[in-house]
């Protein structure tokens, strides 16, 4: 019961991008097809997951029993970017289509908050490990319906006319505020 | 007159959070109003102006393949440094502004300036281009919290402008507003530019 409410949570009434704000840049940068939006929701699940992971036991294991927790933003930043460069390389290597598919997108998720932005909550939270897990997953399973979502509105806004002024970005975050509100939708769901 | 134009760029012309369209987390999330935008701005700009400071006087020892890393850790460092001062002297600030002070080392202003600018100018252009950019950014947080804190609650800088009762759009202080206020602020600084 408890793990499902944190999934719920997470995905729909504290939606990581619309309510949130973490992972603005690849939600507006990826997001003119759904293909590469799919894309990029696959990679961010894989190395977020894996983040969390590896961030937590460094956290409970090396940084408190050291009493460093100040320095947490320097290693959590500095594990995410090897990580994500380890996680490139065996890929090349046991995968290759995998690789192909997911490639381009493992380089932009080192600068993409959301990684490091729930590896922080998670600690913050105080989730043992297993609830860390599915609180990360549920986020990345959000994160992948708001962008796929997105993605599809904005394959079809490119067929209208929009004003001037207003073409590509300023239409997009204004979108981006509709779908807001609509998720807005589901908060009393669950507290 | 050279050095003065990397100062003054970041603030109109190549304001990043307006024109550049980088450093878009905080920008939206913090804004709830103008303190706090302003507060978040400062926040950025120290940390802009100090890691322009450092990398741009260490980036003849810097070999080329290490950079990034090197770069991350110096950025990380200022940020550890704001994060203890906030929660020392202004911890209801970096209370509301919660995970997004440690954020601030990924905020993609931050290293884009390392890259494109400070490992390849002297110090005192990447201070001026440091202030600048940061001050653009403060400015272009500021006036976004204070658009959404008038609309949304009727204050500016926690000073009532409307009476407590009055109907105000509330929307705007939530989540879509962030999205909404920033895109028509966005298209109008499009417009001001095409006009010029």
């Amino acid at each position: 019961m408890e793990y499902l409410i944190i999934l719920i949570s997470a995905i729909f009434v504290n939606n990581i991008v619309l309510a949130k704000f973490l992972g603005i840049c690849p939600f507006l940068g990826v997001s003119n097809r759904v293909g590469t939006a799919a894309g990029m929701s696959a990679a961010v699940m894989f190395v977020m997951v894996l983040a969390t992971i590896v961030t937590y036991l460094l956290q409970k294991f090396v940084l408190d029993p050291f009493h460093i927790a100040y320095m947490q933003t320097i290693v959590f930043i500095l594990v995410i970017a090897a990580l994500v460069q380890m996680v490139e390389t065996i890929l090349k290597k046991i995968s290759p289509s995998l690789y192909q598919a997911l490639g381009i997108f493992l380089p932009l998720i080192t600068t993409n908050c959301a990684v490091l932005g729930i590896a922080i909550l998670t600690i913050q939270n105080d989730y043992n490990l297993l609830q860390g897990v599915v609180f990360t997953a549920a986020n990345a399973a959000g994160f992948g319906l708001a962008i796929i979502i997105f993605a599809g509105l904005r394959e079809r806004i490119e067929l209208l006319g929009v004003p001037k002024g207003m073409k590509g970005f300023p239409i997009s975050l204004i979108m981006a505020g509709l779908l807001s509100l609509a998720f807005m939708g589901f908060s009393g769901i669950v507290k | 007159m050279n050095h003065f134009k990397h100062f003054t760029k970041g603030i109109l012309q190549e304001n990043p959070a307006l024109v550049l369209l980088i450093g878009m987390c905080p920008t939206l999330a913090v804004t709830t109003s103008a303190f706090n935008g302003a507060g978040m701005g400062v926040a950025t700009l120290f940390v802009l102006t100090m890691s322009n400071i450092v990398i741009s006087a260490i980036k003849n020892w810097v070999p080329n393949k290490v950079r990034i890393p090197i770069f991350v850790v110096v950025i990380a460092s200022f940020v550890t440094i704001v994060q203890m001062t906030m929660e020392a002297f202004v911890p209801g600030l970096y209370k509301s502004l919660g995970v997004f002070v440690p954020l601030i080392v990924v905020n993609c202003i931050i290293l884009a300036r390392a890259e494109a600018f400070a490992q390849k100018n002297s110090v005192l252009d990447s201070l001026l281009d440091g202030l600048g950019m940061g001050i653009g950014f403060t400015l272009a947080l500021t006036t976004l919290g204070g658009i959404r804190e008038i609309l949304g609650n009727g204050s500016f800088f926690g000073m009532r402008l409307l009476p407590e009762n009055a109907n105000t759009i509330l929307v705007f202080i939530l989540s879509p507003g962030a999205f909404i206020a920033l895109g028509y602020l966005i298209a109008l600084v499009n417009k001001l530019k095409k006009s010029k």
